[in-house]
């Protein structure tokens, strides 16, 4: 992505520069409120540098494009690069094989250590065997928390997407719910599929799938409309992301619908909606903190020889619930985008 | 269109000599028959035979509120696909319409907001940048000659990756920071995203627009030289310039037009929905695409029409929503949305086919 920027920013150059010379034409026309100007500058967290050799390390993600959480995932990695004086190099593909190419491409460039996401850990048990023979320390972060130990990797990060659902699963009991909708916004995606089957694990009332295109929002949009119309007893959307979460409460408007709303991962337009009430609660997994572990392990391992969780066990991140209760502590980190 | 064309000298020849045809209505076709061929008139039946559908399957479909949902879903695909149905009638297409809405959107959010302007100064710019995405697409497909598909699916990628890398610079996260209290919001929400009660249902304004520009197409489509010009341009670019038809000129207004379409389905999602995240958008192209060849339009120009389009979006909102509706095991969603789809095509493609048929 970043060898073919130049001839991109070259393009939209003239853009940019038509648009500096209209909003300085228009510089009467400012606003008032909101905007830049009110937005607090502050820095991320920061723990001075480390004065080991440099290193480097590779983080391979199963990312798509545009997505806010892993955004937040590489947030944490590059604030503990930052700190540990690791060079990170980034790089993601949503196909597993794409995504065992650049692990493959990783243990070329004869990096000290590897971070990796094991959403579809079969394919990629081959080339992290290779990195393992190159005595490449590897870890894993996200994804594939059954999977880690069996892989030879050293340790994990992640939350258990089971587990996960189903505390929200018995969560939601607590709350006295009867009938919920667990919104799914990839067709296909085990960990947003098994984060369902968690909940229906766990609760009580009952549980229904329903499938939305999560690149189109106003499809999102009047999908859940039509649900919740089509069947008024729903009394709680189970939303897999924090985007969808925030469409999802358009749709009860929409629909006359009572029901609220809980969901998977935080951004910071949420952690408003939870202060305002328009969403309930969220489960936290702190991609953050995921990111940033996975890089401070490798370091500390290189550098003193320890284990996270002892080797053993995987180092869970979630799932920690976000309400009303505690969405003051949270909302602040949420608007720099590392929570 | 051409269909029609090919149809009428089988109509001027007359038909073997029979006692019992030399009532006077040989010399035209039943009027079913006429109306049968044309190019709308397919994707009608469909559309109507998956509403009735639908209507027997889905009892909340028969409310109000239910219909009103169907027909936002429709909309925000029909306002696209009407200049990307005209551009294909003109002989082109385009790849990056999907894209290309949430570009409009991210200028205008990110715009706004970095320099804390009124949110009609990101509105404007915006639509020049869409405009001018258009212009450089319909430019680049005139000037070298080339498939629009390759053009165009340079574009895609191109808006895919500046969408993201520009976002993220911008704003250090992959979606727009909220813009809901900003000045300029509540009015520009009022155009592009308000409701309005009919008969205690609530109905997006979209809808309005929808039909709106429906009918403004149909008549720019069969009223106005500009109309005939872009038939002439999918017919055939070489007779079409022959005869004197501005073909650079029409190409190149035809891009930036479908620029226009998704300036507007970007500014009313941006004032829905109050931020842009930079990675949607991907595929929807596909979909303004099936609902204006569902419509009759011809991949290859020169033929199709603008209302036709409008009931090939209102059999996607239909089918999308109705599934929802019917209460089915969404496992089978895409598989349903399949079926139903190529259903109606086949529809369509029997109707005319019939239709022309002597």
């Amino acid at each position: 992505m970043d060898s073919s920027s130049p001839s991109r920013s070259r393009r939209i150059a003239p853009v940019v520069a038509m648009a500096a010379a209209v909003a300085l034409t228009l510089a009467g026309c400012s606003s008032s409120s909101g905007g830049k100007k009110s937005e607090e500058s502050a820095d991320g967290a920061s723990a001075g540098k480390a004065s080991t050799p440099q290193m480097t390390v590779a983080l391979v993600t199963h990312q798509s494009p545009g997505d806010t959480f892993w955004d937040i995932v590489r947030k944490g990695a590059q604030a503990a690069a930052d700190k540990d004086n690791v060079k990170l190099v980034y790089s993601a593909d949503p196909s597993a094989g794409g995504q065992a190419n650049l692990i493959q491409n990783a243990i070329d460039q004869k990096v000290d250590g590897i971070a990796v996401t094991l959403a579809k850990p079969d394919a990629l048990k081959a080339v992290i065997a290779k990195a393992t023979a190159a005595k490449i320390p590897v870890v894993g972060l996200n994804s594939g928390v059954s999977e880690w130990k069996k892989l030879g990797l050293l340790e994990f990060f992640g939350q258990d997407e089971t587990v996960a659902g189903e505390a929200l699963g018995n969560k939601l009991n607590s709350l006295g719910s009867k009938k919920v909708v667990c919104v799914i916004q990839e067709q296909g995606n085990i960990g947003l599929t098994q984060r369902c089957d968690g909940v229906k694990k766990t609760f009580s009332g009952s549980v229904e799938n329903l499938y939305v295109n999560g690149t189109d929002m106003p499809s999102v949009k009047s999908t859940i409309t039509a649900k919740l119309s089509q069947d008024k007893g729903v009394d709680h959307v189970v939303t897999l992301g924090a985007p969808i979460a925030l469409t999802a409460a358009q749709s009860v408007a929409d629909a006359g619908s009572k029901a609220k709303i809980a969901t998977f991962d935080l951004n910071k337009d949420l952690t408003g909606a939870i202060s305002k009430g328009t969403v309930e609660l969220a489960v936290d997994q702190q991609p953050y903190l995921q990111g940033y572990l996975a890089i401070d392990s490798l370091w500390l391992y290189k550098n003193n020889g320890n284990y996270m969780g002892g080797g053993e066990q995987p180092v869970l991140t979630g799932p920690a619930f976000v309400d009303k209760s505690n969405v003051d502590a949270v909302a602040a980190y949420a608007a720099k985008g590392t929570r | 269109m051409s269909m029609t064309r090919h149809a009428e000298p089988a109509v001027g020849t007359p038909p073997a000599p029979g006692p019992r045809e030399s009532d006077g209505r040989t010399a035209q076709r039943p009027l079913a028959l006429r109306l049968l061929a044309r190019p709308e008139v397919g994707v009608f039946l469909g559309a109507v035979a998956v509403y009735v559908f639908f209507l027997i399957s889905a009892p909340p479909v028969r409310e109000g509120s239910a219909m009103a949902n169907i027909l936002y879903q429709s909309s925000t695909i029909g306002i696209m696909a009407l200049p990307v149905a005209l551009l294909m009638i003109g002989g082109e297409f385009d790849l990056s319409a999907g894209v290309a809405v949430i570009t409009s959107a991210l200028t205008a959010s990110m715009l706004s907001y970095q320099l804390t302007m009124n949110v009609w100064v990101g509105v404007v710019v915006a639509l020049l940048v869409s405009l001018g995405v258009g212009f450089f697409n319909g430019w680049m497909v005139v000037r070298t000659g080339l498939p629009s598909f390759l053009i165009t699916l340079g574009t895609f990628l191109i808006l895919q990756g500046v969408n993201l890398a520009v976002t993220k610079l911008v704003t250090d996260n992959v979606a727009t920071d909220d813009i809901s209290d900003m000045d300029g919001f509540d009015q520009a929400k009022k155009v592009f995203a308000s409701s309005f009660e009919v008969g205690g249902v609530q109905v997006k304004i979209t809808i309005v627009y929808w039909l709106v520009f429906a009918a403004l197409a149909t008549w720019v489509l069969l009223r106005t030289r500009y109309g005939n010009w872009i038939f002439a341009v999918g017919g055939n670019k070489e007779s079409a310039r022959a005869v004197g038809v501005p073909v650079t000129f029409t190409k190149i207004s035809l891009f930036m037009l479908v620029g226009l379409g998704a300036w507007f389905v970007g500014m009313h999602q941006l004032f829905t929905f109050n931020t842009v995240q930079s990675g949607e958008g991907v595929g929807q192209e596909l979909i303004y695409i099936s609902a204006a060849v569902i419509g009759g339009c011809l991949l290859t120009g020169g033929a199709g029409s603008a209302i036709g389009p409008v009931f090939g979006a209102f059999m996607f909102g239909m089918v999308q929503q109705g599934i929802v509706y019917a209460g089915w095991n969404p496992d089978w969603f895409k598989a349903f949305l399949g079926v139903m789809l190529l259903g109606a095509v086949l529809i369509n493609l029997w109707v005319s086919r019939t239709a022309t048929r002597r």
